[in-house]
């Protein structure tokens, strides 16, 4: 029985993410993905702002911080550069759905040669459980606290969907980590996003429904039945372009 | 060859601050690139400008140019002391600008008054009648410039030859013929008439 | 002497660049600076670089992070409302000490104002800018063969002070022809090795390029405190002014970029009706050529201060001067510009009241 070893694609440093949190699982499964893609010495990652700003503490390459919802932009500007080398983002559904609605529409479809890892755990984690473009409608946040949709805010927003119609898109799949299934299919996702990258095959964007106990105020094990019972049917799981 | 000289307007040729004026579509700007390119082939210090985006959408386009053998400091021409008036609108418009003595080329083909200002030299070409002969109106320009070139001295006529050779060479070498019949043409069929009234002194 | 050839403005800029070295650009369409984009997306790719349109000036501006970041020598350009756009950007680059070079064509402002020529982006450029503690070398070429050669310098002191440079220029600089030489690039400092590259960790250990520092409690201080000594280094060593027939002038006239070549023409011309007229022209905005001023302050009566705003240039022209002499204005924003005619005619005057009134009157009057 194989035991479960350490990435080296992960730093040996203790993680600053809440108890119950989904981004532990999801750093986790990119680096196993580096790993077993060996490409580690070729990679640079792009940080987003919000609760995975930190990513530089956490992964062991080369990595570069950037201003909220920018990570595309920046990528495409390392990617063009340097198109022998693998460049991700990894961002959450304010800096990629929000903020960077215009980087994230455009680096798609411009098709740069790119993978994004896509956090949507319906909620602003890092501010403190604002409203993000995800966040369900009737769910309570600290700027919708009679639950989002009474007062203009429109509905959740749908990424994969929206971004399925753009010419340059190679890739999109839905994914969470909300179930050990569940984790699996988002890391043969998330392998299928870098190895396109590696084939030249264009832009690739794994999202991944993900938890947020501690602004949702949920418990960790009620959080989980969140996604698989709340999330899961605004935002199916599946694939929704694979060029 | 185009003969040149025989009527060498009496003008200041140290620093000549042109402005040029027509109907966007009436090659104002290519005149104005070939001047500017006459210039530089004879070494002379030149600033070119054009009117740019919303402004040169539709109505009167323009451009100037500053030539001079010293350093040019200002680029901007307020008050021109040549202006090429190539429809009636600009000669409105810029006929009260050009300062006391100075001198404008009317296209009489497109005007429908005389020039006012008893103080200004001229030059009048039928420009616009003289590119129909020729066969294409487009050259209306290139026949003022012939003219305006014949009649200032600013530069010499085989510098502006050579300023339509490079300009059109890249990209439109069939037309470097055309233009040069048309500037011939200009300089050959242009009129020149000395102002009535002394610039007033002071 | 070498050939010349015409060109805009606009475009020797963008040509000095891909001499020096620039094999990267992104940019949005913006009036009046859109040849520098366009003479990009077909130069650069002969040349092996890259030219991105970007979605928009943050996009632009970030992907030259990126592509600093990388080490490729970078730049964009816009005017002054996409300027606006790119000081998030450009905070994050001069916080993350990355070289790139930035354009701005200003326009008339505030908001979309127009598309003339106008030099009231001063303030944003040389004082900052976006947010934070930061400074960015700021350059005002006044003639098109300058415009050439600071454009290069500008990729070189980038690369050596691991700075944003920026050429502060107006639609009238962009716009404009005039015969440029095209000299070839030759650096001008010993560039350092780029050890900040991100390429790929392999046999080395990883590298991170960051603004955010919340360990330790006290690093963002410390890393600030950097910044400012690498400000003050700057300060000390890049410092270019010229001067004009200033050694015996009474009144000397302060103005840069495109007002200080016409201001030079106006300083001829007083010179011509008897009036000991000079000018002083600051080539680095930031850092301020201050010593120069102050040396003007001891030697001249007045001063003239020109730019086409309503007066952000001439708050560092005082303070260099320590407010000794009597400072004029002439000044407007919105599109005006002063012509040769209009400075004289303020230097007159100026000459007039001060035979008639002496050297005390008028000081830091503005």
């Amino acid at each position: 029985m194989p035991t479960l070893k350490r990435t080296e694609v992960l730093k040996d440093n203790q993680t600053h993410y809440c108890p119950g949190c989904g981004h532990g699982i999801v750093h986790r499964l990119v680096a196993e993905v580096i790993d077993e893609l060996g490409i580690r010495e070729q990679t640079i990652g792009t940080a987003p702002v919000g609760c995975a700003v930190l990513l530089y503490d956490y992964f062991n390459c080369d990595i570069i911080e950037c201003a909220h919802g920018r990570p595309p932009a920046v990528a495409t500007g390392i990617k063009r550069v340097q198109p022998d080398k693998i460049v991700f983002t990894y961002q959450g559904d304010g800096d990629l759905a929000a903020i960077g609605t215009a980087e994230t529409v455009h680096a798609a479809n411009r098709g740069e040669n790119i993978t994004i890892i896509f956090v949507n755990n319906a909620i602003y984690g890092m501010t403190g459980g604002q409203m993000a473009p995800t966040t369900l409608t009737g769910m309570v946040s600290t700027t919708t606290q009679d639950g989002r949709g009474g007062h203009g805010e429109g509905p959740p927003m749908k990424v994969c969907e929206l971004l399925s119609s753009l010419g340059g898109v190679c890739y999109l799949e839905r994914t969470a980590v909300s179930t050990p299934k569940d984790v699996m299919g988002a890391k043969r996702a998330i392998k299928k996003a870098f190895q396109n990258q590696i084939d030249g095959k264009g832009f690739s964007l794994v999202e991944v429904l993900s938890m947020c106990p501690t602004d949702w105020k949920l418990s960790t094990s009620k959080a989980v039945d969140f996604v698989n019972n709340e999330m899961k049917k605004v935002f199916p799981l599946g694939v929704y372009k694979d060029k | 060859m185009i003969k040149q000289g025989s009527e060498v307007t009496q003008m200041d040729k140290q620093q000549a601050k042109i402005i040029m004026a027509g109907f966007g579509g009436q090659g104002i700007v290519v005149i104005g690139n070939i001047l500017a390119r006459g210039c530089v082939i004879e070494d002379k210090n030149v600033t070119g400008m054009v009117s740019y985006g919303a402004e040169m959408r539709g109505g009167t386009a323009n451009a100037t140019v500053v030539l001079s053998d010293e350093e040019i400091a200002s680029p901007y021409v307020v008050h021109p002391t040549h202006a090429i008036i190539l429809n009636h609108p600009s000669l409105d418009r810029f006929e009260p600008e050009l300062v006391e003595g100075g001198l404008v080329l009317l296209n009489t083909s497109l005007m429908q008054r005389d020039v006012e200002r008893k103080d200004l030299e001229q030059i009048k070409i039928a420009a616009t009648e003289i590119a129909h002969e020729l066969g294409n109106l487009k050259v209306a320009n290139i026949v003022a410039l012939g003219a305006f070139i014949r009649h200032t001295g600013l530069l010499k006529m085989k510098s502006i030859e050579q300023g339509i050779g490079t300009l059109f060479a890249a990209k439109k070498p069939a037309l470097v013929g055309l233009n040069l019949k048309a500037l011939a043409a200009g300089a050959a069929r242009s009129v020149f008439e000395p102002a009535t009234a002394k610039a007033s002194l002071g | 002497m070498g050939h010349k050839i015409l060109l805009k403005g606009n475009e020797v800029m963008a040509e000095a660049a891909v001499q020096a070295g620039c094999r990267f650009f992104a940019g949005y369409p913006i009036t009046p600076q859109n040849e520098v984009p366009e003479y990009m997306s077909k130069r650069l790719p002969e040349v092996g670089g890259v030219f991105v349109q970007a979605e928009s000036e943050l996009a632009a501006i970030n992907m030259v992070f990126g592509a600093s970041a990388s080490g490729a020598r970078c730049m964009t350009s816009s005017s002054s409302p996409g300027i606006s756009l790119k000081q998030e950007g450009i905070s994050y680059i001069a916080g993350a000490e990355l070289p790139c070079v930035i354009a701005n064509m200003q326009r008339g402002g505030p908001g979309l104002g127009n598309i003339r020529a106008s030099q009231a982006d001063y303030f944003q450029a040389v004082k900052g800018g976006g947010h934070g503690d930061y400074r960015v070398i700021v350059l005002g070429p006044s003639t098109l063969p300058e415009l050439y050669q600071l454009t290069m310098n500008a990729f070189d002191w980038a690369d050596f002070y691991r700075n944003p440079v920026m050429i502060l220029g107006d639609g009238i600089l962009g716009q404009m022809a005039e015969p440029v030489e095209l000299s070839p690039y030759k650096p001008i400092v010993n560039l350092p090795e780029k050890d900040f590259v991100l390429d790929g960790c392999k046999g080395r250990e990883p590298r991170v390029v960051k603004t955010l520092v919340l360990k330790p409690a006290d690093g963002l201080v410390a890393h600030n405190e950097h910044l400012q000594e690498k400000y003050q280094r700057i300060e000390d060593e890049l410092s270019l002014c010229a001067e004009y027939e200033t050694a015996d002038a009474d009144i000397v006239v302060a103005a840069y970029g495109i007002t200080a070549r016409v201001a030079k023409g106006a300083v001829r011309m007083a010179r011509e009706k008897g009036i000991a007229a000079g000018l002083i022209r600051p080539i680095t905005l930031w850092p301020f050529p201050k010593s120069l001023f102050l040396s003007i302050a001891q030697t001249a009566s007045q001063v003239l201060v020109v730019e086409m705003s309503h007066g952000q240039f001439i708050e560092d022209v005082k303070l260099a001067m320590n407010c000794a002499l009597p400072v004029e204005f002439l000044g407007k924003g919105g599109g005006w510009y002063p012509t040769e005619e209009v400075i004289l005619e303020k230097i007159e005057a100026m000459a007039q009241a001060y035979a008639v009134s002496g050297k005390e009157t008028n000081k830091c009057r503005h």
